[in-house]
């Protein structure tokens, strides 16, 4: 290969962009493309599917007012009422809330608690490890564990509850991870500068570090919200499947990943329709809760 | 001036803030009573509170940073501290009103006296040192969630500070910090809204609220332009009446046009202090004179 390369005809020789240059950029930018294509490939057929099977579903009368017993009015009319997701739809809520309300405190109190207090020592990075070892277990382990725990151990039976603490051990690492990034992303100079007001610590905490950061921790909170909305696993064993509507969670409670699941298993045509309207609906649940994420942390103060 | 001021342990915080302030306090290093009785330090006969250092030394883990200084700050005088980089002059400024030790590893020993009374003291509560002696630095660091008013409304409001006339003091803080004409018209935009020096005037009216015995400028001017430190160095010269002040500067003219005093440091060492016309003009060390003059630096 040759340092000066010939230019291609241009006006200028010396500094010219090569031939050989310009091919391979041309290749390299094809290559980047397809590439990009193929991945949407895949993300495009799943919406279009999900439109096209679920929309019909749902708008169906009576499809988010009538439970899956098929005992109420309207969705797929005929001798076969199957019914809508309303317990499902409804279960999911609660369960999810009552995740958040359990894993939202203690997520961001461990983070304080990193970035304000524990810092550098080896206990905080004992627990920042194992932190991070509970990021990576698989969400059917939490399941049973609870399944082991609450009701092997005690003897009683699936519960809503059982699956809002089996979310909550989910979102944990979640909460405690981005709430530390955002808690360290604040400026030390604020602190320092309300120290040396004469402010006592827990105040400085509580009325500058966690003002400033509170809009990107509700970001990563609805992150690990829309993550905990989608799981079947650690409801299967915990929460159970049930049809009817119950907004107490120490009864059985339904939700969509396990209605899809339980549809799917059903194998009828009705079924499976519910099954792509109950998909559709937890799609756009968790969209809703995305996009409130990203639209929260563009207000962020601290970009 | 010592019978009129509350000792630092005593001050009347609320019980949570004294909760947090004596756990706090396990940090402090507690001074050796072996030598010396220390005698008063001899106050200064104008109005105002005087500081004396009495063998600072400030570490990072282990490297010693500052190394022993003894240094008195004379009430209602502008006390500049020049030095080139990595002197250990704003470390020495930091270990004055006890934020050094907020570092991760970082200690301070020796005494810091306020009108006598050592800050360094095994029952110093930090949060009453602090509302003592208050500090601007480097950067405007406005509150980024609070409008103007509660940005110097935190002073009183961070501090534990109750009671009412919290407009009026908040006017009176403005005011002091040459910044109301400005603002007084959006007290409720929010503080990172002003130019930068604005809001490092916002920043001194933060620190003014709380009605300081000692004002600590860490390099007050070093990201403003030269009309905003010029309206800075103006500010300073009103406050003195009001508070000792403490600039660490390393613009050595500002030191000339703003210091009663000026000391020089180099390495954590003090080599000298004097008059400012006399460390500019006739320097006793000869480091000095290289410094002013501009050999190093």
């Amino acid at each position: 290969m040759s340092a000066a390369a010939p230019a291609a005809g241009g006006i200028n020789a010396r500094y010219g962009v090569s031939a050989r240059r310009r091919r391979t950029d041309v290749a390299m930018r094809g290559v980047l493309l397809a590439g990009t294509a193929i991945a949407l490939v895949p993300l495009l057929l799943i919406i279009y599917y999900l439109l096209h099977k679920g929309l019909s579903s749902m708008t169906s009368g009576g499809f988010f007012t009538s439970d899956p017993t098929g005992a109420s009015a309207g969705f797929f009319g005929g001798a076969q009422k199957i019914g809508g997701i309303k317990s499902a739809l409804l279960g999911t809520v609660e369960i999810v809330l009552i995740a958040s309300a359990i894993a939202v405190p203690i997520g961001i109190g461990v983070a304080l608690w990193l970035v304000e207090y524990g810092r550098n020592s080896v206990y905080a990075n004992i627990i920042r490890f194992f932190v991070d070892v509970l990021t990576g277990v698989p969400s059917i382990v939490f399941g049973l564990f609870i399944y082991i725990v609450l009701i092997v151990g005690t003897g009683s039976t699936y519960a809503g509850w059982k699956g809002s603490v089996t979310l909550s051990l989910l979102m944990l690492p979640i909460v405690i991870r981005s709430a530390e990034v955002v808690l360290s992303l604040v400026p030390g100079a604020l602190r320092e500068s309300a120290l040396a007001l004469g402010a006592p610590r827990w105040r400085v905490i509580f009325k500058v570090v966690l003002p400033t950061a509170a809009s990107g921790m509700v970001t990563g909170v609805l992150l690990a919200v829309a993550r905990a909305a989608g799981e079947t696993a650690p409801l299967l064993f915990t929460a159970g499947v049930t049809n009817v509507t119950t907004l107490n969670p120490t009864h059985y409670q339904n939700s969509l990943p396990l209605q899809i699941y339980n549809d799917f298993i059903a194998g009828t045509t009705q079924n499976f329709n519910r099954a792509w309207g109950a998909a559709l609906t937890l799609v756009l649940l968790i969209l809703i809760v995305n996009l409130s994420a990203r639209f929260i942390s563009s207000r962020s103060r601290l970009g | 001036m010592t019978a009129d001021r509350t000792t630092p342990s005593s001050v009347d915080v609320s019980p949570d803030d004294t909760a947090d302030g004596t756990e706090r306090t396990r940090a402090a290093q507690p001074v050796p009573s072996a030598g010396p009785a220390p005698a008063p330090a001899p106050v200064s006969s104008s109005a105002g509170h005087a500081l004396r250092l009495e063998q600072l030394r400030a570490f990072y883990g282990d490297a010693e940073q500052v190394k022993g200084i003894d240094l008195d700050f004379n009430a209602g005088e502008v006390t500049a501290i020049i030095g080139p980089s990595g002197c250990g002059k704003s470390t020495m400024v930091r270990c004055i009103n006890r934020m050094h030790e907020e570092i991760p590893g970082a200690h301070a020993e020796g005494r810091v006296l306020l009108d006598g009374e050592n800050l360094y003291g095994p029952t110093v509560d930090l949060v009453a040192v602090r509302r003592a002696i208050g500090m601007v630095f480097q950067k405007p660091n406005p509150f980024p969630t609070m409008s103007i008013f509660d940005n110097v409304a935190a002073g009183l409001k961070l501090s534990g500070a109750r009671g009412g006339g919290l407009r009026e003091k908040v006017e009176g803080a403005l005011r002091g910090a040459s910044l109301w004409e400005e603002v007084k018209d959006r007290l409720s935009e929010p503080g990172i809204g002003l130019s930068g020096g604005q809001q490092q005037r916002l920043c001194i009216a933060r620190s003014l609220a709380v009605e300081p015995e000692v004002l600590l400028m860490d390099e007050p001017c070093s990201a403003l332009d030269p009309i905003a430190t010029l309206k800075i160095e103006e500010l300073i010269e009103e406050l003195k009446q009001r508070v000792t002040i403490v600039i660490v500067t390393h613009n050595m003219q500002q030191a000339a046009r703003v210091a009663d005093r000026t000391a020089f440091m180099l390495t954590g060492d003090l080599v000298e202090v004097g008059q400012t016309s006399d460390i500019f003009t006739n320097p006793r060390d000869s480091r000095t004179e290289e410094y002013v003059t501009g050999k190093f630096g």
